[in-house]
């Protein structure tokens, strides 16, 4: 009744184009920001903050820049933690070589050299996809594992193999209380975000697509492979390099090479599927219940005042999670944004269905 | 069964979360608890997690608590997995009246992780025995406690022992050792001190890193056959040193020249390789296996009550004795600080205080029924880790046998230098100003 676009015309380019054409979508995305900005800082606690929304945002982040390769491009990649260490290392290394720069500097800096890294580990594309790709990307992960753990130059020759950052400084403001990471983290992502929607409907999106569908045919109607399957891969990595580089300077603060190893990739992977696949929505989707589900499984037999070891609880939010997982693929293989469009659906037409 | 009356504490706990008023008047001292009950390393944090749990419960049952404050706990399982461990410490740090105590992460991944927030938390991190080797400097880190030891100090350990094996530190030129680690922080520690006593003596240092969890070895142990060192040092953790030791029995490695250090020296260690892990020794150092005053407290108070975490018959074991000896001394801590603050809940700052003016002393030990157990240890605000010093124990194929007249201590001239340099890596790299211990003394 209340979800219905009647009456709402287009009579300009302007508004046909526009990223949100319906006037309720605007109305709810614009009270989400203002939830999001105004709202949560007011509400949430530190815990809230550094536990669940600073590493959500940041995995959203990472997410959206693995489903414009794998959702929208088509290529799978199962190596993209090691492209977010790239960011990550080659943040570190910007700030302890070349103080001056200003972090945004070296966040854009660390996201372009994570997309030539992620354009180098692209090129076997060219010649093999699907699952041989996957195990060619897998080789940028163990690659990538390898060389921060035992080249000492990018870890400053830390005895440990840790590396520490300071916290963030921009323009004379330090964001170092969970409040001010979080309101920093989300105006990031919501840069990024409408730069991908803005990017997966424009003409480079439409050729990721296409090569997505049937590259065969992609190239015959004029689109060349080489540019459209590298371009993802550096978009794609650039968007991991700038989460990996956030990941460690604003959620971990001081970090080892494992905490960009083969789990994180597996756990973006899972996010986009479980998410949907070629939807920017469905990345936010995803991240969400890969970070946040496990935890909140964690504490529920606590907060419900179920007495239960902690091994039992640990073990029960492995078998609950997996579960979830498996259920939500079976009622729904396009994931959780496929979800929500049909909930859209059946609202337009809400309460008179056909 | 066990573990549900741990619980009952804990919901209790959780319950009074609700009144803040009535939290304000309770008179308990909060200690989170990360633990790692599953996972490749659960065989190794289930004893350690018993023991400090079993501790604290028997603190209640004996004295009634810290000085008539009553001691609550909650456990949080980390998985020894760092993103957990620092998810569980920011769950914890906040419960109870006064917030967290002190932390153990029982993980020195974990410990870089959270030796970041302590700085704006303001909460101990106390990790005995491992952690980072240079968090020593409390000047730097004003929050981490390595109480007892280091990972260079174990390392300096193992090299002055071999060497006197050896007939002479200078003895060790030519020969060739070789460290097989845990390929994370934990393992890493020890590599900078063998490089700067290799540049002293000359030895070969062989550098096999082990990747998670250790299962895998039979790359590093075929180079180990390949390259024939004169001496093993192991410095793994949770399977990985069972791994090890059955991987040498494999290779023919003789299990007499293997030095494990004080974390790869448990039962749980060398009972999978059986009869092959004769001959194993490991450093030892705060509690080695075996029964004391304390265990009969224990046994009385809390085992025959039913109350008790774990098994009865794995009371005395290296690990279960480790978990009780760090949350005796947690314990004593907030008793020192008593002193100075009164006998009332304290928050982690004050606790610090009593982290800093900590003295237990032979007698004191004796009176604690820890007698044979640790070694004094006496801190200061500058000085974090109160003194160092281990034994070396052998494994007979049934039990741990301590070597008889070897005490073992760490050269300081070797490591106070390295400690200063590398702190001050660290605090021009997280631009921490210095604490002037003098001035807060005064």
């Amino acid at each position: 009744m209340f979800y219905r676009e009647n009456g709402q015309f287009k009579s300009t380019y302007a508004s046909d184009q526009q990223m949100l054409p319906i006037l309720q979508d605007r109305v709810f995305m614009a009270g989400l920001l203002v939830v999001a900005f105004g709202v949560v800082p007011m509400l949430a606690s530190d815990y809230l903050f550094l536990s669940l929304l600073i590493p959500f945002l940041i995995l959203a982040l990472a997410a959206i820049g693995l489903n414009l390769l794998v959702g929208y491009c088509g290529q799978i990649s199962i190596g993209h933690a090691a492209f977010m260490a790239v960011g990550a290392y080659a943040a570190y290394n910007l700030v302890l070589h070349v103080p001056q720069l200003s972090f945004l500097v070296v966040l854009v800096l660390a996201g372009l050299i994570a997309a030539a890294v992620g354009m180098l580990f692209g090129i076997p594309s060219l010649r093999i996809k699907g699952l041989y790709l996957a195990v060619a990307t897998l080789g940028a992960q163990f690659f990538m594992d390898w060389l921060f753990a035992r080249v000492k130059w990018f870890t400053n020759y830390a005895h440990s193999g840790s590396v520490q950052t300071s916290p963030v400084e921009l323009f004379g403001w330090t964001i170092d209380t969970p409040h001010e990471k979080y309101v920093f983290l989300l105006a990031v992502l919501i840069l990024f975000t409408v730069i991908a929607r803005n990017l997966v409907r424009g003409h480079i999106g439409r050729a990721w697509m296409a090569m997505r569908d049937m590259d065969v045919a992609a190239e015959v109607i004029g689109i060349r492979p080489v540019y459209a399957k590298l371009s993802a891969f550096a978009v794609s990595s650039f968007y991991v390099g700038v989460a990996g580089a956030l990941w460690g300077f604003v959620h971990l603060g001081s970090w080892e090479p494992l905490a960009f190893n083969l789990t994180l990739s597996l756990n973006l992977l899972f996010m986009i599927i479980i998410g949907g696949m070629g939807s920017i929505l469905g990345s936010f989707f995803g991240a969400a219940f890969i970070v946040v589900l496990p935890i909140l499984l964690n504490q529920l037999p606590q907060m419900l005042g179920i007495p239960m070891s902690t091994a039992m609880v640990s073990h029960l939010e492995f078998m609950i999670f997996g579960a979830l997982i498996v259920f939500f693929l079976i009622v729904e293989p396009h994931g959780l944004a496929r979800l929500w469009a049909i909930g859209k659906e059946k609202l337009r037409l809400w309460p008179f269905p056909h | 069964m066990k573990a549900k009356l741990a619980m009952l504490a804990v919901s209790a706990a959780i319950a009074a979360t609700g009144s803040t008023t009535v939290l304000a008047q309770a008179k308990e001292q909060f200690f989170p608890v990360l633990s790692y009950r599953t996972g490749a390393y659960a065989p190794n944090g289930i004893p350690f997690a018993n023991g400090y749990v079993d501790y604290l419960k028997l603190v209640n049952a004996r004295d009634g608590g810290i000085n008539g404050v009553k001691i609550t706990f909650e456990e949080c399982e980390t998985g020894y997995a760092t993103d957990r461990g620092v998810e569980c410490y920011e769950r914890l740090k906040g419960k109870g009246p006064t917030g967290a105590t002190a932390f153990h992460p029982l993980s020195t991944g974990i410990t870089f992780a959270v030796t970041d927030k302590s700085f704006v938390d303001k909460i101990p991190i106390i990790t005995f025995g491992y952690g980072r080797a240079d968090s020593v400097d409390g000047t730097v880190f004003g929050w981490n406690f390595p109480l007892g030891g280091t990972y260079w100090d174990a390392a300096d350990m193992l090299v002055q022992h071999i060497g006197k094996k050896e007939g002479g530190l200078d003895k060790l030129k030519g020969k060739k050792i070789a460290l097989v680690y845990h390929d994370s922080p934990y393992g890493k520690e020890p590599i900078a001190l063998l490089e700067e006593r290799k540049k002293m003596h000359g030895y070969d240092l062989i550098l096999l890193p082990v990747t998670h969890p250790g299962v895998e070895q039979k790359a590093t142990w075929l180079q180990i056959r390949q390259q024939r060192p004169d001496y093993v040092f192991l410095w793994g953790w949770g399977v990985m040193n069972s791994t090890s030791i059955k991987e040498a029995v494999a290779t023919g490695y003789p299990r007499e020249k293997m030095y494990g250090v004080w974390w790869s020296g448990a039962e749980p260690d060398v009972t999978p390789a059986g009869d092959g892990a004769k001959g194993y020794n490991s450093l030892v150092f705060m509690a080695p296996a075996g029964m004391g005053q304390v265990h009969k407290d224990m046994v009385k108070h809390v085992y025959d009550k039913g109350q008790g975490t774990g098994k009865k018959e794995e009371l005395g074991q290296v690990l279960y004795n480790r978990g009780m000896v760090g949350a005796m001394m947690t314990v004593e801590a907030v008793r020192r600080a008593q002193v100075k603050y009164g006998k009332k809940p304290l928050k982690g700052e004050e606790v610090r205080w009593g982290l800093e003016n900590l003295s237990i002393d032979a007698a004191a030990i004796k009176k604690l029924g820890f007698e044979g157990f640790m070694a004094p240890i006496s801190t200061s605000c500058v000085d974090h880790h109160g003194g160092s010093q281990a034994g070396i124990h052998t494994w007979d194929g049934k039990q741990w046998v301590i070597e008889k007249g070897t005490l073992l201590k760490a050269d300081s001239t070797i490591l106070k230098p390295m400690i200063r340099a590398s702190a001050e890596k660290y605090a021009a790299e997280k631009k921490i100003v210095k604490r002037d211990c003098a001035k807060e003394a005064g």
